[in-house]
């Protein structure tokens, strides 16, 4: 993930220890993607190999109180401007357990594929609940709460796609089911097409 | 809590011999005061039976609908229309404003049709306008407003004089995102100060504004969410 590029951003702010942009971060994305202070330190090392941070004192590179702090160089700042500007690439979609598992219920014979998508979609929908109370509860007092709120809807729309999704294979499924059906008049035959129903 | 709304086994059958429809099957449903509890599905599944039988607007095949623990089908047809007037809400999608009246008249007009004097139903509905955050609107006609705007004075209207039960029928249909979330925040706010609210939808981003989640197909609820955690703060509330 961007934990790189988005340090970065971060530092254009100003000087920084691996704490507090760690705090930073999670001030704009709440707990979503939890940053660990060992993965901060381990990034700001591989950021200051490459030349795109340096630390602030050169002697000691330690504040007052003894911490390291950072700061980005010219190249560091190129690479922000780079990252903002280029779109994330949807070329390969990221694996999506849910489409995959659904792939397979629909064709593994002896799966209840109606119960897998109820069952999911009842998880997904609590989970939009949950979201949704978020924010209901919040305001957006400063820019770090706006930018939390944003990536809060981004989580509700998410969900909210997988469960019109969900609608929409059951949909799909209950169809196929229908038309997979042998007609009254017709002998009746196949367990491959009682394979099919979705419930 | 107590139930406001009460659907006991409720079956709805449209028409008769080969024609006939069975738009809901044995579905018993409770909204509590306090409580928003949404409904989704696919069209045809029930939904908007549902809401005409919990409004009083149709009868059930068999079953009883209870509001406020009065059997609809004992009240009779005045006592239903007084039910309808005085203690449900209703909320639509494309709003059911009279355009020939002012923001403040359509709000106070169920209350006036009820006796209510027209000076206690003007300061009413004033009130419910300023609840709904658009008291300097009171005596623009819906043609000079927006969408949202008439949407709140739909809200102002089914929620004035303390009605009990909120009913609302894809109320953020014709709005955009934000615009929706509005309304969702005062029927929302409405059920957190003690109303019982029935939301139909088939957006769940709306329906992850309610406290429950009620899926119907084919005119079965065939699943239900977040019964658990309100089950749970019931009982979190009782024992304190």
């Amino acid at each position: 993930m961007s934990v790189r590029q988005a340090l970065l951003a971060l530092l254009e702010e100003g000087p920084m220890y691996g704490y507090q942009l760690r705090s930073e971060f999670e001030r704009r994305t709440g707990a979503t993607w939890p940053l660990n202070v060992g993965q901060v330190y381990t990034t700001l090392t591989r950021l200051e190999r490459d030349g795109l941070v340096t630390q602030v004192t050169p002697q000691s590179g330690a504040d007052s109180e003894g911490h390291v702090v950072y700061e980005v160089t010219t190249a560091g700042r190129d690479e922000v401007a780079t990252w903002f500007t280029t779109p994330v690439g949807r070329s390969t979609p990221p694996r999506d357990e849910l489409a995959i598992k659904l792939a397979l219920a629909v064709t593994v014979p002896g799966v209840d594929v109606g119960t897998v998508i109820q069952q999911q979609r009842s998880a997904t929908m609590t989970a939009l609940q949950d979201y949704t109370r978020l924010k209901r509860d919040r305001v957006d007092a400063t820019p770090g709460d706006l930018a939390w709120g944003l990536v809060l809807d981004s989580l509700i729309f998410s969900a909210e796609a997988e469960v019109r999704w969900l609608d929409h294979c059951e949909a799909r499924l209950r169809r196929a089911a229908v038309e997979a059906t042998p007609a009254p008049t017709t002998a009746p035959t196949t367990t491959p097409a009682r394979e099919r129903t979705a419930r | 809590m107590t139930a406001v709304l009460q659907l006991a086994d409720v079956t709805r059958i449209h028409g008769e011999g080969e024609t006939e429809v069975h738009a809901l099957k044995s579905v018993s449903f409770t909204a509590r005061a306090g409580e928003l509890v949404a409904v989704m599905g696919p069209s045809g599944s029930g939904k908007s039976t549902l809401l005409t039988l919990a409004g009083g607007l149709d009868a059930p095949t068999s079953g009883t609908v209870s509001v406020e623990g009065a059997d609809l089908a004992t009240l009779g047809q005045k006592g239903r229309a007084r039910m309808r007037r005085t203690s449900i809400g209703y909320v639509f999608q494309d709003f059911n404003l009279i355009p020939a009246l002012t923001a403040a008249e359509n709000v106070s007009l169920p209350l006036e049709l009820d006796g209510t004097g027209t000076r206690r139903a003007r300061e009413l509905a004033r009130a419910a306008l300023t609840e709904v955050g658009i008291a300097e609107l009171a005596d623009r006609f819906p043609d000079h407003m927006s969408g949202g705007q008439q949407q709140r004075v739909a809200i102002a209207r089914a929620v004035v004089g303390e009605r009990r039960l909120i009913l609302a029928d894809e109320p953020t249909g014709a709005l955009d995102t934000e615009t929706g979330e509005e309304i969702l925040r005062l029927l929302r706010a409405r059920c957190d100060a003690g109303a019982a609210g029935v939301l139909v939808t088939h957006e769940a981003r709306h329906a992850a504004w309610a406290d429950r989640v009620v899926f119907l197909r084919d005119g079965v609820i065939v699943d239900e969410t977040g019964a658990d955690q309100v089950e749970a703060l019931v009982d979190a509330g009782a024992t304190r």
